[in-house]
């Protein structure tokens, strides 16, 4: 059953698959991990707000991202994204946009509604003594979030956020609805190219493989650590 | 925004001349909705199966059960829907890839294997959380009125444990009908395949892919209901859920 099977074609692409679609995998990643966390942390702060406006609001945006697709969204935003830009920048037409920045876009908004979930729940898990404690050695809201609050929000939501990482270094590949040659799509246009599905598909399966088990690996120790640190 | 908006365009014909946009859509929701349906039971059914031997004594069941659970879980599902739809028919034996090749229904069963699979893996990993969950007492208190392994686990462990992860596989059974979407890319007419297609015929973006989101929201909204009704059904007196 592999009798024919020509490693040969994967061995050429290498370079292909690797300097291009890999690179544009993590730096998505990496971009929407970020700006993700950063916007996902503000969303949870103001959910957890006393402001009935913006905790509304950041409800309603997370409820909604949460229950659409992620192709969907991918879909929405890239026909969405020059209108919008057009009506921010008042020019007279349509922005130019592209596949690639919308994707970022897309990625950094999306994967913000689950981030701020879990900065919610990092948020919550800190004592909620520590936050009076703060206020009464005279410390306002924003030197507690940043001196108090949110350190310790992030390290002990550090494993989940990782776990969601890895979550949306998978989901990247998704971007190959637009036809984006992300590591998935690198591999798929040589497959398409030169006949060889098989051999490309396993290996990109193999290697999406490698490095998610790799990092779950890594976030299972880390886990581990920190649960016994506490 | 110079935007032509035209609300009314669900009714209008569709170029293939099959009826509205809007009864387009309704059949992508239609697929969508069966898509899920089948994968869903293939999740529950291994899922189940993967996520009691992770519990069983036995070791090399643990091990196949992790194994099995990490190999689904660490490929991106729209890898894993490529190796079923392109990759699986042509490993298999020359005459069986043909006849699968050639099959009407192969994008939907492609997709339903994949995504089944796919979630069994997540299911199982609730499973398991479930039955671990159940305070040791119950296993051995099986063991000691003489109940077989399997009686403990048919009549003791999961009817407590199925009632404890009810609410995760509830939002497991919605990614499942979120997770429909990426079958678009191996050619099933799901909902946002409808939407896209919309788009290309008719150039009215926002209402299509609007209608679309607009009838996902919908159905996870219905779920959640549906879902939470059985749950109160469920409840046994005493345990979680129950009062």
């Amino acid at each position: 059953m592999f009798s024919n099977f020509d490693y040969d074609v994967i061995w050429r692409s290498l370079p292909y698959l690797f300097q291009q679609g890999m690179v544009f995998t993590l730096t998505l990643t990496a971009i929407a991990t970020v700006f993700g966390l950063i916007l996902g942390t503000l969303i949870a702060m103001m959910r957890l707000s006393s402001s009935a406006v913006l905790s509304g609001f950041a409800v309603s945006y997370v409820n909604l991202m949460r229950s659409l697709p992620l192709v969907l969204v991918i879909f929405l935003f890239y026909f969405l994204m020059p209108y919008v830009g057009q009506w921010i920048i008042r020019a007279d037409q349509p922005v130019q946009v592209g596949a690639y920045a919308s994707t970022i876009v897309t990625f950094t908004l999306f994967e913000a509604a689950y981030f701020s979930e879990i900065m919610r729940a990092g948020i919550q898990s800190v004592p909620r003594g520590q936050v009076m404690a703060g206020y009464a050695i005279g410390l306002n809201y924003r030197e507690v979030m940043r001196h108090v609050v949110l350190p310790q929000a992030f390290r002990n939501m550090l494993p989940v956020i990782f776990t969601q990482t890895i979550v949306l270094f998978q989901d990247t590949s998704l971007v190959y609805v637009l036809s984006i040659t992300d590591f998935l799509g690198a591999a798929s246009k040589v497959a398409q190219r030169d006949g060889r599905l098989t051999e490309m598909y396993l290996f990109a399966a193999l290697v999406y493989f490698v490095i998610c088990f790799t990092a779950s690996f890594f976030v299972k120790r880390l886990q581990k650590r920190i649960s016994i640190i506490r | 925004m110079n935007y032509n908006w035209n609300w009314g365009i669900f009714w209008d014909q569709t170029p293939d001349a099959t009826g509205t946009y809007f009864g387009s859509l309704m059949s992508g929701l239609q697929v969508t909705i069966l898509l899920a349906l089948c994968a869903w039971f293939i999740a529950f059914v291994m899922g189940s199966l993967i996520g009691i031997m992770r519990t069983l004594p036995a070791r090399w069941a643990v091990f196949v059960g992790n194994a099995y659970i990490e190999m689904f879980r660490n490929i991106p599902l729209l890898v894993q829907l490529f190796i079923w739809f392109f990759v699986i028919p042509e490993l298999l034996p020359g005459d069986l890839g043909i006849w699968i090749k050639q099959l009407r229904n192969g994008p939907f069963i492609a997709a339903m294997l994949g995504l089944g699979f796919y979630m069994s893996s997540r299911v199982a990993a609730q499973i398991t959380a479930g039955i671990n969950a159940l305070p040791k007492g119950q296993r051995m208190a099986g063991t000691a009125i003489g109940l077989t392994t399997w009686q403990t686990y048919r009549y003791i462990l999961l009817p407590l444990a199925y009632r404890i992860i009810f609410p995760p596989l509830t939002s497991e059974f919605l990614n499942t009908i979120k997770n429909t979407a990426p079958a678009l890319t191996i050619g099933v007419l799901e909902l946002t395949a409808r939407a896209r297609s919309m788009q290309e015929f008719s150039f009215q973006v926002f209402e299509a892919f609007s209608a679309a989101a607009a009838i996902y929201l919908v159905l996870s909204a219905v779920v959640t209901i549906v879902m939470r009704m059985i749950e109160k059904r469920l409840a046994i007196p005493g345990f979680s859920g129950g009062k």
